[in-house]
């Protein structure tokens, strides 16, 4: 292994974790409000290549991404309607997200597999930043996506934690009648998390095929909307944590297509599992430390909320 | 405070109807700015109503709601909070993972919260009135009586003028109950209002300047002065008298012990002692009444009975058989039918199908295939309706749209099925109408006639003091009294409910 490839894999760590992070938060906000999604996998292959589209036809990076979130939050709304104010069960209705998004994207995709890319978001200029020795081409040399997505964790985190929106949203989780009589609409708050949380599922989507791949090809988001839903449990349900899963995550990824050029003998399919070992692990020690506390997921997370009437 | 006091609150004339039941039929309040304004009724009185009904929650059919001599129509629990009357729930609105002040500052108009800030008003408000907590820690590590403080906090925070608590000292130990009263008291000389829901007499005549009192969903007694009743005439307000429908059963000689409890002692939810050192003994062909304030540990009593509850002490037998420690299937087998308290939920499950309820007690004897619903099953469960009069759709449909007064009947069907010695009936006729109340009834009375030992658990004195061949009254988990039904005075058992023991 030598400095270059070195590089090069630390660098795609972060690319790839960005990826993951961008919609682990999405699905993390949705979670707080007592929503599951399993509809991610479905969602960032739609965000995909309703960005790959956009972009072939516009030749607008920025516009493509646009859409591609609002494509995408209109998808999961239909999620957030069902399970939200029809009630219907949230792992089976995510789950049909799943299905309904990857047969989408190959229906609508199937033109454009093969094509070159219309436009891509290009790497963010830092100037003599991305010339440092290691930290430039690591840090300075990405996508304006790894910064959005951080940006954006960030930003949650904040909203979560020191605003009465946040608050609110957090409570829906934890206890919707709660949230209810202090005068908040719980259908809203959830509605409106699962929308946020489609399009930065769709984000992370476009973030694949505007930057990443710059192709699009059926199955593109290959499992990675899956990693993303584990990695908000390996999280916590925390965005600070979720980053560093985020990384380490996106680094196992990264391992993964350089395994034979590093010359390990060690196959990819069991590296690829590696992330949900880790996740099962967490959820083993979330679900001991909750024997003596309050469980680090929303308590109220998959159960409908219907304000009683006698 | 003085009677010329400006009126905080008038509920004028309230009716509130719900599918099946009225709740308020033109009940009033009148409280007192400044004072600590009791309203007191059995459970089912319409008390939880009418207070729903000034905080928010519920709006009424017909009547008038004015505070401070104005008249509002709330639309929601927020629209009250803005006039000023917070409600302090029985069941608690707190999100456990959140701090103290995180729940307080939970509804408020603050866009970003400056946590420091919020800490130090708390802590402010919680010193001036003695309502000691630390907000920064998280809810789910506090007591009741601590969950209860930030509940009251929320509302004072929030600048509520008048506070309605909803049976507050349900949740509390009798020395939290007591610092209640004292910050109560503080809440009150500052100029603010509050109602006090309750059906503890002791509580009322302790902490309360007046009383309201409320017996089928009417104000049977308005705006007493606490200091001039006595807790035998809060306890007789509240029992009242109802129309009473079956007739009492003739005198038949009771025939040899069927239930037995001695020394029976168990705890209730908190882990406190509910029914304390209590015996009892059942003749078959005699039907014996438990008359009480609820809240006294009947509930707890009946569950230990019927084997829900732990027996901490004591010994359970039926007809000669120990059955203290047996399961509840292994009671039934035994000959005890039980009507719990709880008709859906405990007696019944509401998500499963007419024949399913039926059978829930004896599946096991009728089962002569791997199939649970056989054609057996379909007849016991047929014979039931046809014995007891269940009207219900098809028998393979979930049991949820029955009537109260059905739901019972199946109920009651299914636990006399079993030929029981000992039937342990818990509110049998409890928010029924008046047929069903007459069919429970009658039925109690048939079993008595067959030689059956009845044990009744009732609010409702004239069904006991009817049905009862002897009448006992329960104070504090313990039997204070016991009554010949055929000539108690009904100021003797309302004393008797209010703690008052037999001397000899």
């Amino acid at each position: 292994m030598n400095e270059a490839s070195m590089i090069g894999m630390l660098s795609t760590t972060i690319s790839f974790g960005a990826l993951l992070y961008l919609a682990c938060i999405g699905e993390l906000i949705s979670e707080k409000a007592g929503v599951l999604n399993l509809g991610v996998e479905g969602m960032m292959a739609l965000g995909a290549v309703t960005g790959f589209l956009v972009a072939l036809n516009t030749e607008n990076p920025w516009l493509a991404l646009l859409v591609a979130m609002i494509v995408t939050a209109a998808f999961a709304s239909i999620h957030g309607i069902f399970t939200v104010v029809l009630g219907a069960e949230q792992v089976v209705s995510g789950l049909s997200l799943t299905f309904l998004g990857l047969g989408l994207s190959a229906f609508f995709g199937k033109s454009a597999v093969g094509n070159p890319p219309g436009a891509i978001l290009s790497n963010v200029d830092w100037g003599p930043l991305s010339d440092i020795p290691w930290v430039g081409p690591i840090l300075f040399q990405q996508s304006p996506m790894v910064y959005f997505a951080f940006l954006v964790g960030l930003l949650t985190s904040f909203l979560l934690t020191r605003t009465s929106i946040g608050l609110a949203l957090r409570g829906a989780g934890e206890s919707a009648s709660t949230v209810d009589t202090a005068g908040h609409s719980v259908v809203k708050i959830r509605l409106a998390a699962v929308a946020t949380g489609g399009a930065l599922a769709g984000a992370s989507g476009a973030y694949l095929t505007l930057s990443i791949t710059t192709s699009w090809q059926d199955g593109a988001a290959a499992g990675r909307g899956w990693i993303a839903v584990a990695l908000v449990i390996f999280g916590a349900w925390k965005p600070g944590r979720a980053a560093i899963g985020a990384l380490l995550f996106g680094g196992l990824l990264a391992l993964k297509t350089r395994l034979q050029t590093f010359g390990v003998d060690f196959s990819p399919i069991l590296l690829s599992m590696i992330p949900y070992l880790l996740t099962i692990g967490v959820l083993i020690i979330i679900s001991i430390r909750a024997r003596h506390r309050p469980s680090a997921s929303p308590a109220e997370i998959g159960k409908v909320y219907r304000r009683e009437e006698r | 405070m003085t009677s010329e006091s400006p009126l905080a609150i008038e509920l004028v004339d309230v009716w509130k109807r719900f599918p099946g039941v009225v709740a308020n039929a033109g009940a009033t309040l009148s409280v007192k700015k400044g004072t600590i304004h009791a309203v007191l009724g059995e459970n089912g009185a319409g008390k939880s109503t009418l207070m729903n009904i000034l905080s928010g929650v519920y709006r009424p059919d017909e009547g008038q709601v004015r505070i401070n001599g104005e008249q509002h129509w709330f639309h929601s629990p927020s629209d009250a909070l803005a006039s000023g009357i917070g409600m302090v729930h029985q069941e608690f609105r707190l999100v456990p993972s959140f701090t103290v002040a995180e729940n307080i500052v939970l509804g408020a108009s603050e866009k970003i919260i400056r946590r420091s800030l919020i800490e130090k008003e708390v802590e402010q408000i919680a010193q001036q009135f003695g309502l000691v907590i630390d907000p920064t820690r998280p809810v789910w590590q506090l007591s009741m009586g601590e969950r209860q403080r930030v509940e009251i906090l929320k509302t004072l925070w929030r600048k509520a003028q008048i506070l309605i608590l909803d049976e507050p000292t349900a949740v509390l130990t009798p020395a939290e109950a007591d610092e209640l009263g004292n910050v109560l008291r503080k809440i009150a000389e500052d100029g603010r209002t509050v109602v006090f829901i309750s059906h503890k007499l002791h509580e009322v005549t302790a902490f309360c300047d007046e009383a309201t009192v409320l017996r089928g969903g009417k104000t049977v007694a308005s705006t007493l002065k606490v200091e001039e009743v006595n807790e035998s005439d809060l306890a007789g307000l509240m029992v009242g008298s109802s129309p009473m429908i079956s007739e009492r059963p003739p005198y038949q000689e009771p025939g040899e012990a069927m239930l037995t409890i001695e020394g029976l002692g168990t705890l209730d939810d908190r882990f406190l002692p509910a029914v304390k050192n209590l015996n009892l003994t059942i003749k078959s062909g005699e039907i014996v009444g438990i008359a009480g304030v609820s809240g006294n540990g009947q509930r707890e009593m009946a569950q230990a009975i019927a084997g829900l509850r732990p027996i901490t002490s004591g010994k359970v037998t039926i007809s000669g058989k120990d059955l203290t420690n047996a399961p509840p299937s292994e009671r039934f087998t035994a000959g005890l039918g039980y009507v719990p308290e709880d008709r859906l939920g405990v007696g019944l499950a509401p998500r499963l199908t007419v024949t399913e309820n039926a059978i829930l007690r004896c599946y096991k004897s009728l089962r002569k295939s791997i199939f649970l619903v056989s054609e057996q099953a379909v007849n016991y469960c047929k014979e039931i309706i046809d014995r007891f009069g269940v009207r219900t759709g098809p028998i393979d449909e979930p049991i949820a749209g029955l009537s109260g007064g059905n739901l019972q009947r199946l109920l009651v069907g299914r636990e006399l099925s079993g030929n029981p010695k000992v039937v342990l009936a818990a509110q049998p006729t409890r928010g029924l109408d008046v047929q069903g109340v007459k069919a429970i009834q009658d039925l109690l009375i048939d079993e008595r006639a067959e030689g059956v030992a009845v044990l009744l658990i009732s609010e409702d004195l004239d069904e006991l003091l009817t049905l009862s061949d002897r009448l006992l009254v329960m104070h504090e988990g313990e039997i204070v009294k016991e009554f010949d039904p055929a000539n108690a005075h009904r100021h003797e058992i309302g004393a008797a409910m209010a703690g008052k023991r037999d001397e000899s």
